[in-house]
This record gives structure tokens, sequence and C-alpha cells, in this order.
């Protein structure tokens, strides 16, 4: 059977990481590939954890990523991305948003938070690349943009031409809100800039 | 408005298991379908609702939805209903008799298993009832399935004079797909034709009508035999064949791409004769079956051997992790672990009430007070259960809340003799199954009180409208409830039921105390909506003064996402007692100023911000 990409996206309830993968499944739909998508999102509630799972390629039979098979870890946040780095195969990349969420049972004082979970990752041995989306999303005005700049990020490490990504972002705002389409653009360029060659936080 | 500019045309389209099916319902022609929201088949009327020529509602219940469906059907329209799997628990007595009466215009009955649980209260298998109720099942492995299947249910439910099953799970209504979609056909309807012999279900009815039923189970049988959805793929390493359905299908296939599989589609009645051949063909038979092992009893009650739960696991999903090791046990070979990095400790992060929620006012009053036990149920505010607030002691099923509250006031013993007992009930659930249970505590005279979350929607599914709403399935204007006036009828004293605003934490502490203490049933009714619908305004956030706030970690109690520890620390009384610290800062990005915090708050350190940006309304997160 011919290869199956698998990207596993992970983040917070209410973050975009669900938005993201569709936006991602609609590039791999483009170029004609198979593509299933599938999610474990608790409830409606926001502050769950959040995972989707996105695989494509000639033909996709189960929608689940088994674990130790993800080429991809995209988190939004950095103590998922923790969580779900085991899911990573040996030799897979993550692509991580350094910012933290705190959820009120560590707030509580119930857990503690990971130290440095970026840190924590890299000793395991995975390749990965840090930055801070919420940030570069506020620079551009908007923490809305987030999503695209970790679009943006995943750019370069598809099996396809980041161009393919850029436009189905684009087309999206294209047809809801044209105005948006040149900043998510600049978005997306400082997500693909941020990751480029770049294994340390800036 | 024309079907063109509302529905996507006739196309390869990328859709959920739940969007298949409602493409599917409209396509085959259905004129009526009805639904009460559940997790994971809530979308699925979500979408019917934009769809044209066609009626759809949000029942008050799945009782009431297949009711709704089954009167459709008895006027000659093709009809649908969809529910999550305990859903059928509610409408079984009328699927009982349904299955007696059979159908006039074609009836299909979606139900969703939440293999796994990722939002539900239980796990049960919703093929049993296709067993009990001898009733056709249908079994979908993916979006394109639930689309051909949903079409071939309308079909076969019209030709066999009977309701059909299309059972579901989260794996298939919340996973997407590509689908080959058509376009709607509209199908002729007759009128209604009066014959109590078939639709008036008293003894002397039912009884020539129940040969009927087993007749037509033993002719769909038949079908099934040669159905086209019941199928086998070859594979060239026989030492194992997988007789599967549904989502498993797909792991089955995934986990071994050589192996022989008979794959169900229209899974119940079994075609028993063309697995037998099957398993002929292969050294040894494995069922891969989520989640009971229905079909792997049958087989055996059939003679036929084979393997299943010996080796796999009575619930959970069947994903390749869980098969890969199962058929290891059965040919009692080592399991071969993949190689993975090792999952690393984090901590847990569930679902939290939202900011400015207003249950949270109601939870951190209800953590305050002493002596009394909460009976609960089942909705956002089910996680009142949860840190900070451990504020709620049961949830059962919809609607428990009340009769499990009377028996424990009726129950109780001298342990017990001088607590209060609550309830807490949101407005959705106490318009599923709540109010018979009102009425049984104001009949029978019990000593409870009552706290009505009334949040203006169904929050924990995403909002939908119920009759407290104002607003039908579309949104457009519907009558209105009015809690009071129902909890008076349903025998409250009108000076036993009060509205309050769960923001006004004294106000609502005033009102707890004052209704706990008189021995009579009770209502405290709160008015604030959920902070997700269209009907909350967002106002100016909070921030904390710095300098001002003195680390009593009052404000954390609350129990708001919102609010974060900056900084911890500990410090010793004049009375020698050593306590902890907390200092605190307000997400302000998050926060919507709903003022809850600013209460406990001694030192007033929290005060309003300047918006840096326009106070944005906030929406649900959908799978
Ligand atoms: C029989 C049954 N049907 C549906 C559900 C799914 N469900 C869980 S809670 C809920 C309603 C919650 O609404 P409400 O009572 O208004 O509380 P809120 O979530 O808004 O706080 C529903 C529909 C269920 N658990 N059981
Ligand atoms: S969705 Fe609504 S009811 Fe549920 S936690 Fe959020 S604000 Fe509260």
């Amino acid at each position: 059977m011919a290869k199956v990409t698998n990207i596993l996206v992970c983040g917070i309830g209410g973050q975009g990481v669900m938005t993201a993968t569709e936006i991602l499944a609609e590039a791999a739909l483009s170029l004609g590939f198979d593509v299933k998508k599938t999610e474990v999102a608790g409830m409606s509630q926001r502050g769950g954890v959040v995972t989707s799972h996105l695989r494509f390629g000639e033909q996709v039979l189960s929608p689940q990523i088994r674990t130790g098979e993800a080429d991809l870890l995209v988190g939004f946040e950095a103590a998922e991305a923790l969580r779900w780095g085991h899911m990573l195969r040996p030799g897979g990349v993550a692509l991580v948003n350094a910012g933290r969420i705190v959820p009120p049972i560590v707030n509580i004082g119930l857990f503690d938070y990971p130290e440095d979970p970026v840190a924590q990752m890299r000793a395991l041995g995975i390749e990965l690349y840090a930055f801070d989306a919420t940030t570069l999303a506020q620079q551009r005005g908007n923490i809305r943009l987030g999503n695209t700049v970790m679009l943006g990020a995943m750019a370069d490490r598809l099996p396809f031409p980041a161009e393919v990504l850029l436009e189905a972002v684009l087309a999206r705002f294209r047809s809801r809100k044209p105005a948006l389409v040149e900043v998510n653009r600049e978005a997306f360029e400082l997500g693909r800039a941020a990751v480029a060659g770049n294994a340390t936080l800036p | 408005m024309s079907a063109s500019q509302l529905v996507p045309a006739a196309a390869r389209l990328f859709l959920s298991g739940n969007e298949a099916v409602a493409r599917a319902v409209w396509e085959a022609g259905v004129r009526v379908a009805a639904a009460y929201p559940g997790t994971p088949s809530t979308e699925i009327l979500e979408v019917l609702a934009n769809y044209p020529d066609l009626y759809t509602e949000w029942s008050v219940n799945e009782k009431v939805s297949l009711e709704v469906a089954l009167g459709a059907s008895m006027v000659g329209a093709r009809a649908f209903c969809a529910m999550k799997h305990v859903g059928l628990n509610v409408a079984s007595d009328a699927l009982m008799t349904m299955t007696v009466t059979g159908v006039e215009g074609g009836l299909v009955i979606a139900v969703a298993d939440d293999v796994g649980m990722s939002s539900s209260q239980n796990e049960q298998d919703s093929r049993f009832w296709g067993r009990f109720a001898h009733l056709p099942v249908f079994e979908p492995a993916d979006s394109q399935e639930a689309y051909a299947m949903t079409l071939a249910a309308f079909e076969l439910s019209e030709r066999h004079d009977t309701p059909v099953i299309l059972r579901l799970t989260t794996r298939i209504c919340h996973v997407k797909g590509v689908v080959s979609t058509g376009e709607r056909s509209e199908v002729e309807q007759g009128g209604f034709t009066k014959d109590a012999r078939r639709w008036v279900m008293v003894p002397g009815h039912a009884k020539p009508r129940v040969p009927l039923m087993f007749e037509r189970e033993a002719a769909i049988r038949a079908e099934a035999e040669t159905s086209p959805f019941n199928v086998s793929v070859d594979g060239t390493d026989r030492r194992v064949g997988f007789v599967t359905s549904g989502p498993a299908y797909m792991h089955v296939r995934e986990a071994f791409p050589d192996a022989p599989v008979f794959k169900l589609g229209l899974a119940y009645p079994a075609p028993l004769e063309a697995v037998r051949r099957f398993a002929a063909s292969v050294e040894a038979l494995l069922v891969v079956e989520e989640t009971e092992p229905l079909l792997e009893n049958e087989l055996k009650a059939a003679g036929i051997a084979c393997h299943g739960k010996d080796v796999l696991p009575r619930w959970g999903e069947l994903a390749p992790e869980v098969l890969l090791p199962g058929l290891a046990r059965l040919r009692g070979e080592p399991v071969a672990e993949p190689e993975h990095l090792e999952p690393q400790q984090v901590f847990p992060r569930p679902p939290t009430l939202c900011s400015a929620c207003p249950h949270l006012g109601v939870y951190y009053t209800l953590s305050q007070l002493r002596n009394i036990v909460i009976s609960g149920d089942i909705g956002c505010y089910t996680l009142g259960a949860g840190h900070p607030w451990n504020a709620l002691d049961s949830c059962i099923s919809m609607g428990a809340s009340m009769g499990v509250a009377l028996g424990m006031d009726k129950g109780r013993g001298e342990a017990d003799k001088n607590k209060k007992v609550l309830a807490v009930i949101g407005d959705s659930t106490f318009m599923h199954m709540g109010m018979q249970g009102l009425l049984d505590i104001t009949w029978n005279r019990g000593n409870v009180t009552i706290l009505l979350l009334d949040n203006r929607t169904v929050g924990m599914t995403g909002g939908q409208e119920n009759p407290g709403s104002g607003r039908d399935i579309h949104g457009d204007e519907a009558p209105r409830i009015d809690f009071a006036k129902l909890c008076e009828a349903l025998g409250v004293k009108k000076e036993r039921i009060r509205v309050v605003d769960p923001y006004q934490l004294p106000v609502l502490f005033k009102a707890l105390r004052e209704e706990t203490k008189i021995e009579e049933p009770s209502v405290i009714i709160t008015d604030r909506p959920c902070v997700l619908i269209d009907r909350y305004e967002p106002t100016l956030p909070y921030l904390v003064k710095e300098d001002a706030c003195t680390g009593c970690g009052n404000c954390i109690d609350v129990g708001c996402p919102a609010i974060h520890v900056t900084r911890r620390d500990k410090e010793v009384k004049a009375s020698g007692k050593e306590v902890d610290l907390a200092f605190v800062r307000i997400d302000t990005s998050a926060c919507t100023g709903c003022g809850l915090c600013v209460q406990p708050c001694a030192p007033e350190a929290i005060v309003h911000v300047k918006p840096l940006r326009p106070v944005q309304p906030l929406k649900f997160l959908r799978t």
C-alpha cells in the first residue's frame, strides 16, 4: 500500500485545532488525495484536550493514527505537545507553539505544569521546532491569526508544496472575509519563517 | 429559497458521518426529521435544518422525536429521527411497539453509540435494540457508507414495512471522509389510511401482527445473505479470517492488510450462511465487533466456531492498537509493541466551565454550604462535581436528579437526618425528563430544594434551542415556556419559587439558605444565559491590581479558567499558623466581566480594565 501521511494536531478546546486541521485537509483534498480526519474533543465547552488526526494518501482506511506513527505533531500548546509526543514515529518532527495555557486544575494547586515541556521533548530526542505563535499573531494585530501562523509553520513539512496550503488558507478568507486575505498571508509567512531551519526558541 | 442555493449539488464532498447521513436523508425525500441533541449525533439534525423541503424539529426528548417520526410515517411521509445511544433507552417504549405496527412512509432511526465514551455517562451497544425489537440494523464503516446505507435503509423500510436502525458510532459521526452524493428525489406520498387493526395496538390487534414481525425478520435475514452490503474481501493470509462491521472494519483492514475479511453492512439479521461459507475458507475466525459479543454468540449458536471476546475487549474502540495484541493472544505469540517513545506524565486537563459561565456562581455558592446532599443531573453543570467546587453528589441519567433527590429524602436514616437535600438540573434536562420527577416530589410532599439552571440553551451539546429559549431549530421565534409558571403548575407553591441572578452571590446564597430551611419543595431558578449564545452580552473585562492582591486565593475558588496564579508563597499568621498564598492575574482576553470573582475579593483588588479591543462574542466549539 502506498504511504499514508499522518499528522496529529493537538491543543485545547477553543484554540482552533479543528479548523486548522480542516484547512490542512482541504489542501490535501485539492490534490486528489484520499483524506480522513477524526477528532477527539470531549464536550463543547472550552478548556479540554483536543486532538485531531489527519491522514491522507492514495487510500486511507482507519482514520486513527497509531502510537508511534505520526509523521508530524503540531502542538498548539506546549504541555499538550508533550502529552502526545509518544505518537511521533522515530524521526518524526514536532512543531510547537511554546505558549502556555494553564488550566484551573493547576491554578488550584492540585497539579504542576511541567517546567519546560519543549526541553523535555528535546531531551527525548524529538526533532522539535518551537516558536511563540501567540506573540507572532499579536504582532500582526490579532491573536486569532495564531491559527494561520501555525499552518504556516507546517507548510514546509508537508509532502506537497507550501503554496497549496497557503491557497487553502486564503481560499477560506477570500469567500468569507476578503479584507483579511493579506494579513493572513503575512501571518502564514511569519509561521513559515519561524521554523525555517531553527530548532531553538527565538 | 431554491434547493440549489442552499445545498451543494451532487458532487464529491468532504463530509463527516453525521453530514453524510443528513445529506442522504434529504436526498431520500424525507419530509419530517426530529431529534433531541446528544453527542455524537447532534450535527445530523443541525445540518438537516439547513436543507429545504422538509420539516425539522428539536423535540423535547428522544421518545417524543421518535413518536413524531412515527406519526409522519403513518400519514405516508418518509420520516427520520436521530439520537445518541442513551436516547434510545428513553425512546424504547415507542420503539418496541412500532416494530409491531410497522410503517407506512419509510422510517429510519439513527442511533449513535459513544464507543470509547468521549462524551457520555456510559457505553452501551445499540445493536441490541435490533435484536430486541426484531428490526434490521445497518452499520456503516465510514462517511460514504453512512450515506449509502441511509438511502438503502429507507428503501428497505418501505419494502419490508419496518422501522430501520442505522447504527453509528463516534468514529463514524465525527470522522470526515470523501463522499459522492446525488440529488433529492421526491417520493410519492399516499394519505393516512384509517385502519385500527394496524395502528391501534390493543391485545386483539397486536396478536395477529406479532407473527408478521417474525416473518419480516426472517425475510430480511434471507435478503441479508445476498445483500451487496455484506461482502467478503479476499486476502492471502488465510490463517485468520475476520468477521466485522462498522468502523472496526477499517481498523481490521489497516492492521491486517493481507487477511480475508467478511464485512457486514446490513448487520442484523446476520447472514449466517454467508458467514459459514466464509468461515470454511479460513483456518480460524475472529469476530471483531464494538462492543458486545452479539454476533459472536449468534455464530456460536449456529455452530460456527469463532473467537471474539476471548481475545478482544468488551468495551472501547477496537482500533489497530487493540487488534494487534488481540490477534497475538489468539495465536499465542508475544505482543509486538511498535517502536515509540514512552508517554510522558502530564497533568490532566478535563473540560472546564467557561469563563463567566453562570453555573460558576451556583457552584461557588454551593461549595460554601455545609451539611447538604446535592443530587445532580446531566449537562455542562455536571462539571460542578469536579474541582474546585466538589458540589454535585450524583449524576445518572437525564432528569434523574429529581427522583434521586426524593428517594434520598424519603430513604434517609439517622445519619443524614439533618442534611438538606438539593437537586440541580439544567433547563433542557428539566424539560426532557425532569418535569415528571418534580411532579412526583410535589405530589408526594418531598423536602427538596431544586436549582433549575436556566441558561436558555442546551449548553453541553453546543447551544441548541429548547422550549425555554423562545426559538425553534431555525432560530425563529417560537412560544417560550415560563419556568416559574410551569413549576407552579407542577405543584410548587408560588412563594417557594424564586428567580435569581446567579452572578449575585449574596442573593443566591440567601435564597439557598432560606429555601433549604423550609421543609417543602422549592425551586430556585437562575436566569443568566450561557456565555456562548448570542443572548449573552460580554462586558468590560477585569484585571487584578498587583499591589492590592494579598494572595488569599478566594477568587480561585470561583473556578473561572480566566484566573491564573502568578506566584505562590507562604505566610505565618500572628497565631503562628502557616497559610499558603497564591497571587493571581486575570487573562483579560478570556474575561467577559461577569464580576463573580470580584465578590469574594476582600481587598477589592479586582477592577475593570479599559478594553484593548472591542468586546467580542464567544462561540461554541464544534466537532
Ligand atoms: C437521554 C439523553 N439524551 C441526550 C443526552 C445528551 N445531553 C447531555 S446533557 C444534555 C442537555 C444539557 O442541557 P441543559 O440541561 O440545558 O444544561 P447545560 O448544558 O445548558 O448546562 C444533553 C442533551 C444524554 N446524556 N442523555
Ligand atoms: S457552554 Fe455555556 S453552559 Fe456550558 S460551560 Fe460554557 S457558558 Fe456554561
